[in-house]
Parts: C-alpha cells; structure tokens; sequence
C-alpha cells in the first residue's frame, strides 16, 4: 500500500507554495471521533422519547382495501397511530425542491402499494418493542395486482401501471419523450462504414449504501412553536424543505441540526425519516424519534437502483471508435426519488471519456414495483462506466489491440468536442492511464507513453458533426405499440464548418494492425443483443478482408439540412413549458 | 482444477457537483476579538473530511494558520444554505464559497491592519503564520490577532464575510441531449491482478495499481483516505454486493450484515496509488472532489480481469463464484487469456 504524489505533471498549471493547502492536516474533528465523542443524531436523546415504526406492504403491487388498527390502538404503550391523511401535504417529489418532475410519492400510502416496504401507517410507541407489537397487530386486507419487476417488461404495453402519475411506466422528459436522448453525429451510416461492430449488454443489480449508522432523526418540541430534528441527512435543507412542504409548515419553524453523519454514500438525501419524526412529534406533543432498523436499511431504504445498458460500437481495425450507442434502461422502483435526475447525468457522461465522433443514446428511467432507487456513491456514471469499460476491453480484445493503447488511441484531448456539444478541458485521462500503466508494470510502446491529453486534440476534433436526430419515443407511444419508425432529419453543425468533420486521429497516428492472439479455436462469437448470460470468449477473428488503407472519414449527413434547421444548436428556441424540466425559479439560465 | 491469474484495466472521468449546476452553497466567516475565526455551513461532514477542508480553505485564505479556524457544519439556524453532501459537490462548490466568504473578512482585517500600520491596504501581505506585514519591510508588521482586535473594538467594524457559490442551471435540448452538465472531471486508471479458483469460481484481488487525477489534493491524506476506501468499496461492488442477487428477481434478498457480503479484512487488496493533481480552472485552490469517482475504475478492471484470467466475459454484477463457474463451464473450462 503505497501513495506518491506525480507532481512533475501539471506543474506548470499549479503554485504548490501555500501554507494550508497541501498539507496532510488532522482533521478539526479527529480527536472526538477516534475518542467516540462526536455527537451523532442519534445522541440527543430525551426523557420520555416515542419511538416509531411502520405497517408496511408485504405484497410487489396491491390495492388497499381496507387497515384496521382498532386492536393496536389500543396497546399497552401505543400513543398515536398515524394515518395517510394525517400528513397535510401527502405526495411530494424530492427534486420539486428544484422544479424538476411531479409529485408522485405520499410519506403512507393509502390507495395502493407498488413496493414490498412500502409504508401504509405508523406507530408511535412508548418503546420500540411496544412499537412493533402494535405494528404487528395492524390488519390490512390487501387486493393483490400484477406486477412488473424487469425494466423491459414494464415498457410493454401490456405491462401494469406501477405509478399512475406515469402511466406509461418511463419518466416524462421535457413534456415529449419517455426517454432522455443524445444525437450526435450519425451512427448508423458510420456504423455501415466500420470494420467491426461490437455489441454488448451489461446490467448492474441494486446495491445497498450500507452506511453503519441507519437513517434516522430524532424531533422534539422548541420553545416559540418550533420543532428541533436532529438527522442523519446528508443534505440539511434538502431535508428541512422536504419536510416543511410535507407537513405543510413554513422552513423557519422547523430547526434541523446535523453535520456529523456515520456514513452516507447517497442513502441519506432522501427525507423520509424527518418528516415522520416531526409529524408524530407535532402529533404528540412529545419527541419522537424514527430510526430504520438494518433490515429496513437494506430492504426498503432506497438503493443504488439496477441499471441495464446495451452498447454498440462501430470499430476501425485500427482500433479507432467512430460510432457508439446506447440504450439505457435505469431501473427507479416504483417512484421517482433522484433516478431521473440521474439519468440526465449518465447522458452528459456518454461517451466515456473518449473521442468518437458518432454518439447516439436513448436512456429511459423506468418504474417497476420494486424499492425506489437512489443516489449511491458515483450516482448515474458507476453502471455506465462498467458498461463502457467492460466493452472498451471487448473491443481492444477484438481488434487485438493492447487495452492500455487502445484507451489513449480513443481518448479525449483537451479542445475535443464532447457529445453533449461542450468542448473538453483541463483533461488528465492518458496522463491517468500511462501512470496506472506504468506503475503496474502494463508494457506500452513509447508512441503512447508520450501521448498527452495536452495535444492532438481540437481542430477538427472540435467540430460539431453534421447530427441526425428523430422524434422516437414521444410520451405514451411505446405504450400503445407505436414506438420507433418516427422520422429523422438532419441538424447542420454548429461551427462553421463547410463540410462533416473529418475524423482527425490524434497521435500517435495509427497502431499497427492487429496481432494475432493465442485462442483461436474457440466457439463462434454469440451476438450480444441474443447472447445468453454467460457469453463463450470471443474468437480473434481472421484479419478483416477490408483494405489496409486509412479507414473512411466519419459519414457525411443523408442529405443536406434545410436551411431553417441550420441555426446553431445554441440559438435554437427552447421551448418547454410545464413542470417536467430543469429550470431554476429564480429564472438564471445557462448553455 | 487450478489458480488462474489475470489482470485487467479500466479508465474512466467523473463529472464535479450536480449535473447542470444550479446547486448553489453559501459560507459565513467571522472573527472573534483576538482573531480566531468561524466558518458557519450547513453541508454535513459525512466523514470524508468537509470540515478540514474547509478548514484549511478558510485558513490558506485569510492567510492564517489553520487552528485559527474552526468549521461549525449544519444547524439550519446558524448555516446558510447548502444543498448538501453529495455528487462530489462539498469541496468544489462549498470550497468556493469558503474563499468568497474568506476574501472578504481577510478585506476587512487588512483593512484594519492598515489603518494601525499606517499604509495602504494593498501593500499588505500575510505570512501564514498570523502576522500581516507591509510588502518588502517585513520589520513593519501586526499580527492578525491584533488588527481583528482592532477592528471589532477600536474601528466599530465587523471582521466577516459572506460567501456563495452557484453554477447557474443549465438547460437541456430534448433532441440533441445538448447541455452544460458540468464545469470540471476528476479522471482515473486502474490495473488490478487477481486470482481466479476455476473450481469454486472465487475471484481473489491481490493488487490494485492506480492514478487518480483529483485537480489538486488540498489535504493528501485526506484524499488518500478517500482512495484507498473507495477503491475498496469499488472491490466489494464488483464481486460481493447487491440487495438483489438474483435481479430482477426479488428473492434471497439480504436483511443484515450476515447476508449482505462485503469484503472482510482479509479480502480487501494492497492498492497502490499515485495522485496527479491538474488544477481545475473554477475549483477551489484548483481541487476536484475524489469521493465518489474512485470506485468506478474497479468495478470493470475486475470484470476484465476475470475473462483474462479464465476467458469468461461477467456482464452482470456482482461477479459472483456462482456466475464464474457458469461462465466456465458453458466455455468447456478456463480459458485464459494470456498476460499483459
């Protein structure tokens, strides 16, 4: 286990003489922590303090017919029970605190259940044995439905409706499209002119935050009509305006005390536990507090939600990309929560951090009857970059390339032009992979050790492809089996550019072709999209029968872009009105 | 029945603060008589270190020494807005805050600083140390304690200062995807070298190699700790953890740490680690935020490790035995593929 500090890169970009800056310093709390002093939420605890739980659905998807709790209400020590139409403002989304996407999630749930966990009524209790007692003598008689838990299901038409505020199972974005889209280029004549197309499909399942300290808050009565919560949030008023629009009271009444969190990794952004400790104390008169137990943590406390993607790359022998795309399936659970907001973010990462100049993605936040997902440590990149590495590796395999060269042969350069029309700066992936190279020992000829994310970048790199775009996948047509054969057209670059960009290699100009590799013999390589499981490893397979020459530019537009469709992609109006959209209240705007 | 081993490689970038920016963080600084300073924030400290680093942001810019300053994190009646402790937001856009806040109230003690010295404010330097000192006559001189001093109790003037930081939102264009997600990436290269049982299908990391590139390390053993954690949470992603192990099928899910697998002490890897430091234009001393990119170079390298070590391509995570053995067996025994 070792650190070193590659302080001759970059030098030239940094002044290292500062006095605190760049210095290993204790932290200001290290001492409280290491002693098991640090005060935690869970810390403040107060004479005569109610604990919480909840009655919660045992079935993937079911109406609720009726809940009788006159036998739990009655319970030695229980002192409320909280109802669904106890909370004053019962439906809410997290990311209304920025305008983005629609209420869809009560805090207790009385119509139906579309998830196992999910919460119907709550108990407060003197203790929490006396909690759970009273829980477990709630009855609920429940009308089981159909369920869906695969994110290709739920997109049928025939599949059940998991949310009804998005009957079609996707998220609405933009008030148009069931799926978010990136259209850069033109995959598929680039597609029609690669050596190879490689084809993958990789899926990521649900993972748990696992922070040692569960979600919880404690609240409690403060003088001057105000409520104190102490929380475990990983985000104060992120939490503090949830709960003051839930329980419908104005932010200043409502105290929130954090700071000092036992591990958060994305799983405490959600506010579910402050609402409900306020609420009962609001109720009660009285503190209460409302802390998951471990099970709750790992079962109905929201995930790293499962994420599928399919990736198909057009490959130069060469080793060059020219065309890549992408379908995405995020899977959200049953609400929304943060997965679509993610989404838009997995969009801006495509693709990878490397230079290709055809890029195409459809990316679809699904709801299924499953726990809702959220943020989680690398949130809306983690899945993708596994899929985009996973398939980096396939095709350097296929090619026959050295997966260390392959990466810096593709790899973006500062003054590159990114998919989502940005141009790329302050870069640092090659420097990144000849030193990790480098220290493990990984042989790479001196052409890429000499590379440089400084150089071969911009030019016709910079240029803004001439892009076919289309109108697939407008809200509600999947579901009616209308999906797909929507018309395309083309949008002219951006920069003046006379004609589509050349693809421009940067140096080191071309890698040899590829060596031949020591497997041959094996089984037939099974194409991804039918691909069971467990593909067989892919066959080296004979030298391609296609010219040794350079390969062809990237593709010019199918035909030329009228000329009202040739306005920069700046300047193009924007023009979405309605609640499903990224826009600040205060109206700043930036392109 | 044999040890295989194989290596692999992944590369990635990460995006720094939340997609499209419209996340604004504010900071408040302020001065006690004798010059020790308060930073009063709302963002949380979920142990990665938010506190130090805004610790020593504050200090580097009011050019004080660093236990001058103290970080109070997250009473909502004393910490201005934050939206919070994610997206590896804290050090970028929190850190900037910090300096505007801290520019300010170091205006204010210069200023002070100044009218006592008798110069101009602008001739004024600090060493770091706690002394301010006129420019090219370092004998002229006051210590921060004193001009705070004076300020507060001879000029009737507050030693404080606001700070906010806000990328403005940006839009996105429903056709293209056109947007402006982000202002800076953090990047990242990993080789990692594992064993694969060909008959228990076990997956066994024996080294990481790696480079992160986190814009600058404000406090190195701070993103060392960041590292070396996340790399192993990136480990555990990859061939132990999921809440649904059999996804999409919803049965044999985990309710504890008992079922919940995770790398014990005796599965987590050596890691070895340089750190490049490429400062980011709008980052705050140049710094990036290496929190959460760290993880995502394992996850794939270890894939990729696996199908060179016994020929079998694992699509779906976690890598379990019970998916290598499968591989394994549908391709009529291990494969490998060779070294690098």
């Amino acid at each position: 286990m070792s650190v070193e500090f590659r302080k001759e890169l970059f030098a030239n970009e940094r002044d290292d003489n500062l006095n605190e800056i760049g210095k290993g310093t204790q932290r200001q709390d290290a001492l409280g922590h290491v002693t098991g002093r640090s005060p935690y939420f869970d810390d403040h605890l107060f004479e005569g303090l109610l604990q919480i739980r909840c009655v919660r659905s045992p079935h993937h998807h079911a109406r609720i017919r009726s809940v009788d709790y006159s036998q739990a209400e009655n319970m030695p020590g229980v002192v409320r029970i909280i109802r669904p139409e106890d909370v004053p403002n019962n439906f809410n989304t997290l990311l209304s605190l920025l305008n983005f996407g629609r209420d869809d999630e009560p805090l207790l749930s009385s119509k139906k259940v579309s998830y196992i966990g999910e919460p119907v009524l709550a108990i407060v209790a003197g203790t929490d044995r006396q909690a759970r007692d009273a829980v477990a003598a709630v009855r609920v008689e429940w009308e089981v439905l159909p369920h869906v838990l695969d994110v290709e299901e739920a997109l049928k038409p025939d599949a059940p409706v998991v949310n009804e505020v998005y009957p079609n199972n996707t998220f609405d974005y933009h008030d148009k499209y069931d799926h978010q889209k990136l259209r850069y280029g033109d995959v598929e004549t680039a597609f029609s002119q690669a050596d190879r197309i490689v084809e993958g499909r990789y899926q990521m399942s649900p993972i748990e935050q696992a922070p040692v300290e569960t979600n919880g808050a404690i609240a409690a009565p403060e003088t001057n009509d105000r409520f104190v919560c102490y929380t475990s949030t990983q985000a104060l008023f992120f939490s503090l305006g949830t709960a003051a629009k839930l329980l419908n009271v104005s932010s200043n009444r409502l105290h929130f005390i954090g700071g000092t969190v036992g591990g958060g990794f994305g799983g405490k952004v959600d506010s579910l536990v402050e609402p409900m400790a306020i609420l009962a104390c609001m109720l009660t008169g009285k503190p209460c507090r409302f802390v998951w137990d471990r099970q709750e943590e790992m079962q109905v406390g929201a995930p790293r939600g499962g994420e599928r993607w399919y990736l198909k790359d057009g490959v130069m022998n060469d080793g060059r990309i020219i065309a890549r795309q992408f379908t995405g399936y995020f899977d959200s659970g049953a609400y929304t929560r943060l997965s679509s907001y993610a989404i838009i973010k997995g969009t801006a990462h495509l693709p990878g951090p490397y230079h290709i100049p055809n890029v195409k993605a459809d990316v679809f936040c699904v709801y299924t009857n499953r726990t809702p997902a959220t943020a989680m440590r690398g949130f809306g990149v983690t899945g993708v970059d596994f899929a985009i590495e996973s398939q980096m590796d396939k095709i350097a395999h296929e090619v026959g390339m050295n997966p260390v060269e392959f990466r810096i042969l593709n790899a973006y350069r500062d003054g590159d032009m990114k998919a989502h029309r940005r141009e790329a700066k302050n870069c640092a992936l090659i420097e990144c992979v000849q030193v990790a190279a480098e220290k493990a020992n990984w042989p790479i000829r001196d052409e890429f050790k000499q590379a440089s994310s400084m150089v071969g970048g911009g030019g016709e790199r910079a240029k803004i492809p001439h892009t076919v775009t289309d109108e697939d996948g407008k809200i509600g047509e999947r579901r009616a089996g209308r999906a797909g054969a929507g018309q395309t057209r083309t949008i002219a670059p951006s920069t003046p550019a006379p004609a589509p960009a050349a693809y421009t290699p940067p140096p080191p100009s071309a890698p040899p072709a590829p060596a031949p590799q020591p497997a041959a013999g094996q089984p037939a390589y099974a194409h991804p999209a039918a691909a069971p499981a467990y593909q067989p490893a892919a066959p080296h397979a004979p030298p391609p029968v296609t010219p040794a020459v350079a390969p062809a530019p990237p593709p010019a537009p199918a035909a030329p872009a009228p000329a009202s469709e040739t306005s920069t992609p700046s300047a193009r109006p924007v023009n979405r009105p309605g609640y499903s959209r990224f826009a600040s209240n205060s109206g700043f705007r930036r392109r | 029945m044999s040890i295989h081993k194989g290596r692999g490689f992944a590369s990635i970038n990460y995006p720094i603060g939340m997609n499209l920016g419209g996340d604004p963080s504010q900071a408040l600084v302020h001065s006690n008589p004798d010059g020790k300073f308060a930073v009063a924030l709302s963002s949380i400290d979920l142990g990665q270190g938010m506190k130090q680093v805004t610790r020593q942001i504050a200090a580097e810019t009011l050019g004080v020494p660093v236990e001058d300053v103290y970080v109070d994190t997250a009473d909502s009646d004393t910490g201005p807005h934050c939206m919070g402790s994610f997206a590896s937001r804290g050090t970028h856009r929190v850190g900037n805050a910090v300096i505007q806040a801290a520019k300010e109230a170091r205006s204010v003690m210069l200023e002070a600083a100044a009218e006592e010295l008798e110069v101009n404010a602008a001739d004024l330097e600090t060493d770091g140390k706690g002394n301010i000192f006129v420019r090219g006559a370092p004998s002229r001189s006051i210590s921060t304690g004193e001009a705070c001093g004076a300020a507060q109790f001879k000029h009737g003037k507050t030693v404080s200062g606001r700070g906010i930081f806000l990328i403005p939102m940006s839009d996105v264009d429903p056709e293209t995807g056109e947007m402006t997600p982000v202002s800076c990436y953090a990047h990242a290269a990993l080789v990692v070298d594992i064993e694969v049982d060909d008959e228990t299908g076990e997956v066994d990391v024996k080294q990481m190699n790696s480079a992160y590139e986190v814009g600058r390390a404000l406090n190195p053993r701070m993103v060392e700790q960041q590292l070396v954690g996340g790399a192993w949470m990136g480990m555990s992603h990859a061939l132990w953890e999921t809440t649904e192990p059999y996804y999409p099928d919803r049965t044999h899910g985990p309710t504890d740490f008992n079922q919940y697998l995770m790398p014990g002490p005796g599965d987590i890897a050596p890691h070895d680690i340089a750190i490049l430091e490429r400062p980011a234009p709008d980052g705050p001393y140049g710094g990036k935020g290496p929190g959460e990119m760290c993880a995502n170079p394992v996850l794939p390298a270890v894939a990729n490790a696996v199908f060179n070590a016994v020929g079998v391509r694992i699509d779906e995570l976690p890598i379990t035995p019970e998916k290598v053995l499968r591989g394994i067996k549908a391709n009529g025994g291990a494969q490998p593929q060779g070294q690098w």
